[in-house]
Parts: structure tokens; C-alpha cells; sequence
């Protein structure tokens, strides 16, 4: 169990969270091609290391935010409402 | 593979291979037969009823199972990761073709990862005919593995049940009955009754939350000893002359002109052509190094286990939808496994959450060992992929070899992706029965979903 702390709730247990993954660029789905789509789909950069997600508040404000988090201690040092630009630009890798 | 050229250096086929077996090798020759054992074994019979006798009286002690070696500056094949994949490989290809120059490196210690960390449960009944041939190949290798490598697995094929509580859950039981059988696997669909004649103490009434409608019944699956099957590879391997350097962390891995040339360790660098990924949890990082991207991410998987009491559980129970599989070993304890932790995470940390939920599943299906106590809880490393199955065979990169993937399943593949591999590092062409299980398959859509026949629900 660790502690996410919500930008709109505050701290709570991560059992009210859905974890969604590493945030990434989604490309341009009309000028994308099928290898580029797969790859944005299924391959992840994995790291052990600390890594920008995405999480979803289910049991609660039911909005998606940003955390910064390390894969191999759990440890949380940022939790930050969405930038509007992370999804225009494709922040993350 | 009959028809490979003898005594030759290069192995013929079209994708990475070892240039030469060592020189005073034998030639590759497919010695295997079909029960997997690999013939007459060439080392003496050193723990037989007669000699454990004889050893009794004596009182020394036994030798150890396998040697240290010196680092040699190149190895024919390097295999990362001394776990069951990487040390079944090592074991086929030196018992099957002869390929004897052959390192596994691992950081830690031998079997201390996936393979020392599973619920030892095997089982050939999925969903997709590629996965039951696949899996069922590996029972088959199971059955014949403590004759084959002389050394007892302990395995005891007591039956597996996956249980049923709603219609859609029974619907894909069917499914997977149906296509067992046409592969010719042991499965069945069975109703209440017969659940409760095989597990007296499971609550079968239709009175609780959850009721049982039925089960997917396997009678060959069951439980095995993991440790003594990762110390029997090893303990194989060793005889056959590969080296095992444990407690040796690969750092880096060399490739020049898309070819792997050799690999880096914390003990100075190794030349080899084919470098082979047995890795789990690390499988991504590992692969990061040779430059290939594999669509995996690592999940924790958490189990515990409980005190010792006599058997009362003769069969291997699984519900998806309590997320809980239970089984009892020979030592008479319980042995719980659940869902992955929902984060991605190389953390191996148990949590309370994890004994809490699992206590309440497992007192849904058997109300009466809620006296019992945990004795300690783990959690090994997964790495999942898009559709629950493995990658294996070959990558972009010539030769590196890729065997991952292996989410929540690994263990129990361990005998069966041993021979595949060492069948592809020695012809040079991959096996058919593990060909739909290639990395392209991501970028070619051609995904073999599997999800439907995980344990539990991840």
C-alpha cells in the first residue's frame, strides 16, 4: 500500500486509484503509421527509476493527474494536475 | 533439424546462431526423444536408493551439486539469468546438441528470482491451441524430469481446479475444455458435486457471495518442488561442462553492426556471439542494453504461505474471480497466490493490503481454516506483456536471443522454453511450437491472447 497524494483530494490510500501507465505522447491517429500506433500502444519505457504516470482517482474525484514516482522504492516526489501541453506535445517518452 | 549438416561450423538456418560449438564438441545431433528425456545420461546415477544408502553409513558429505569456475574470455553462448529458463536452456543445449561452451550469468544467486519466488503450480490448460501445445510439451518435460535429470522434483500431479461464479466465467471454461481436448489435454467441466467430492472442505452451497457453478477440471496439473528443479538443471548443466557464475551482473552488452559481440559484466567482459535474455523482472532492462525495445512492463506478484497442518487439500484450487489460487504442499502448508500489485513496480516489499484481501477470498472458499496463520508472505517480479503470452526466439538484434515475458507463467514453461531455445541457439531456425510467440508479433498484430486463461484476474 502506498500513499498517493490527489492534486484536488489530498493524500489517500492507492486503493482508491486506478493506475494507467506511463504518460506518453499518443500520436496523431490519422497520420500515424501501424508500426508507430503498435509501438505506441504496447511498448513502454519500463524503467526502474523514477518514471512520470498517469493515475486515475476512481473512489473519489474521478479525475486523471500526474505522479511522479519511483518504480523501485515506491516512493512519490510529485503529484501534479495534468498540463493541457503534456498531451499536445507528448510529454514524456 | 535431422538433416544439419555434421561437424560443420556454422549451424545452418537463418537466423543468429553460435559460430562453432567448442571444437572438441560433438556435433549437433537431436538426441532427444519424445518423452524429453535425453538419453542415457552420462554421468553416473549419483543419488539412487543404493548410493544414499551406502552414503549413509559412510557419513561424508555429499559433493557439491555444481562448480566455480574461472571466467573464460569467450563463451560459444551466454545466457542471462540463472533462473529455471536460463538454466533449462543451458541443460538442452548441452544434453540435447552437444553445445557446451555455454556461460549463465547471474547477478544474485541461482534461482533466486521468479523461479524461487512462484507458487510451483503446473498446468497445461489455456485457452489458445499455440499456449496448450506449448504448456503441455512442458507437463510432459515435468512428468519425465526427475528421471531425466536424476534428481527428485517432487512432482505430484494432484489435479487443478479453476473454479467457475458466473456465467461468463463457466462460458470460458467450456471454451477452454473444448479446446484442450482437441489438443489432446485433460480437461473437463464438472458441477458442484464433484468439486466437493475432490475438495470436501470447499463451501459449494449456494448460499454465499460468490457461489461455485462449476469447474475447469485438469488432472495433470499440480504442484512441483521449484527449488529442486532450478538445483537439477543446474546440478545437469554442470556435468555437461557449462559454466554457472553466480553473483555476476551484467552491466552492458556489446553490438556492433546490429550483431552482439560480447557482453560486460562487474567481472570484466565476455566475447560471444549469441547472448540469450533468460531474464524476469529485468527482462526490459536487460534488452534495453542490446538496443531492443520489448513491450513489458514489471508488476510485483505477491504469495504467502501458512503454517503446516496435515493434508486435507489433495487438489490445486484457482478462482479468478476471488483472485486467490491455493494449494497445499507435501509439508502440509498452504500456498497462496493472488493478483499482480496494480502499479508497475520493482519492488518486492509484501504489503498488508495483499494478506488482508487474501485472507477474506480464501475464507469465502473454505470457511473452516480461518484459524490457520500466515507465516510469511513475498513477492517476485512479473513482467507482463499485451497478451499474457511469452516473447521468445529471435530480435532485431542477431543474436540476441530473447526468452521473456513471462508474467505470472514462467515457472511452469521453464522445461519446455529451455528445449525451444536450445533448439533455436543450435539449428539456427526456430521451433514451431514456440514460432507464434516472436517479438514482431507486436508490430505485426498477430497477438496470441491468453489473458482469459491467467490464473487470476491481473
Amino acid at each position: 500500500m502506498i500513499l498517493v497524494s490527489c492534486p484536488w483530494c489530498g493524500p489517500r490510500n492507492s486503493s482508491e486509484f486506478r493506475y494507467v501507465g506511463e504518460s506518453k505522447g499518443r500520436p496523431d491517429p490519422n497520420a500515424a503509421t501501424p508500426e508507430e500506433w503498435r509501438r505506441y500502444l504496447y511498448v513502454k519505457s519500463n524503467p526502474a527509476d523514477w518514471a512520470t504516470e498517469t493515475w486515475y482517482h476512481r473512489a473519489g474525484c474521478r479525475r486523471f493527474f500526474a505522479v511522479e514516482r519511483h518504480t523501485v522504492t515506491n516512493e512519490i516526489r510529485e503529484t501534479r494536475r495534468p498540463a493541457a501541453q503534456l498531451r499536445l506535445e507528448g510529454g514524456g517518452s | 533439424m535431422a538433416d544439419q549438416p555434421s561437424g560443420t561450423g556454422h549451424p545452418a538456418g537463418n537466423a543468429p546462431a553460435p559460430n562453432a560449438p567448442a571444437p572438441n564438441a560433438p556435433a549437433p545431433k537431436p538426441t532427444v526423444r519424445a518423452n524429453g528425456s535425453s538419453g542415457k545420461a552420462r554421468y553416473p546415477a549419483k543419488y539412487s536408493a543404493l548410493s544414499l544408502f551406502t552414503h549413509g553409513l559412510r557419513g561424508r558429505d555429499w559433493p557439491r551439486m555444481w562448480r566455480r569456475h574461472e571466467m573464460r574470455p569467450s563463451y560459444d553462448v551466454v545466457i542471462i539469468g540463472a533462473g529455471v529458463h536460463g538454466l533449462a536452456t543451458a541443460y538442452y543445449l548441452a544434453a540435447n546438441w552437444g553445445v557446451t561452451n555455454v556461460a549463465v550469468l547471474d547477478k544474485g544467486y541461482l534461482g533466486g528470482g521468479g523461479s524461487g519466488r512462484n507458487t510451483a503450480i503446473v498446468r497445461a490448460n489455456y485457452l489458445t491451441p499455440e499456449g496448450v501445445r506449448f504448456y503441455d510439451r512442458s507437463v510432459k518435460l515435468y512428468e519425465n524430469l526427475a528421471a531425466d535429470l536424476n534428481f527428485n522434483v517432487m512432482y505430484s500431479q494432484r489435479g487443478h481446479l479453476t473454479l467457475a461464479h458466473n456465467d461468463s466465467s463457466l462460458r470460458t471454461m467450456r471454451w477452454r475444455a473444448e479446446v484442450n481436448k482437441l489438443e489432446g489435454v485433460d480437461s473437463e467441466v464438472i458441477g458442484p458435486d464433484e468439486i466437493k467430492e475432490l475438495v470436501p472442505y470447499m463451501d459449494t452451497s449456494e448460499n454465499t457471495r460468490y457461489p461455485i457453478l462449476g469447474a475447469l477440471y485438469h488432472p495433470p496439473g499440480g504442484i512441483i518442488r521449484h527449488d529442486a528443479v532450478n538445483w537439477g538443471y543446474a546440478r545437469g548443466a554442470d556435468i555437461r561442462g557449462v559454466h554457472i557464475h553466480q553473483e555476476t551482473e551484467v552491466v552492458g552488452i556489446d553490438v556492433e553492426a546490429g550483431k552482439v559481440t560480447g557482453v560486460q559484466t562487474s567481472r570484466g567482459r565476455i566475447a560471444t556471439p549469441v547472448v540469450v535474455n533468460c531474464t524476469a523482472g529485468w527482462a526490459s532492462l536487460i534488452s534495453d542494453m542490446a538496443g531492443v525495445k520489448m513491450p513489458i512492463i514489471t508488476h510485483p506478484l505477491q504469495a504467502a504461505v501458512t503454517e503446516p497442518v496435515k493434508v486435507f487439500l489433495n487438489a490445486v484450487v484457482v478462482s479468478g474471480t476471488l483472485h486467490v489460487y491455493v494449494s497445499q504442499t507435501d509439508r502440509g502448508e498452504l500456498v497462496f497466490g493472488a493478483s499482480t500489485d496494480p502499479y508497475a513496480s520493482y519492488s518486492t516489499r509484501g504489503s498488508l493490503e495483499f494478506t488482508e484481501e487474501l485472507a477474506g477470498h480464501i475464507l469465502e472458499l473454505m470457511p473452516s481454516i480461518s484459524k490457520m496463520r500466515v507465516l510469511r508472505q513475498w513477492a517476485g517480479l512479473c513482467d507482463i506483456t499485451p497478451d499474457f503470452s511469452p516473447i521468445m526466439g529471435v530480435t532485431p538484434v542477431e543474436g540476441f536471443l530473447a526468452d521473456v515475458g513471462w508474467g505470472t507463467y514462467g515457472f511452469k514453461a521453464g522445461p519446455v522454453a529451455g528445449e525451444s531455445m536450445a533448439e533455436l541457439i543450435a539449428t539456427g531456425v526456430t521451433p514451431e511450437l514456440i514460432a507464434s510467440f516472436d517479438l514482431a508479433r507486436f508490430a505485426e498484430g498477430r497477438l496470441v491472447g491468453e489473458k482469459g486463461a491467467a490464473a487470476v484476474g491481473h
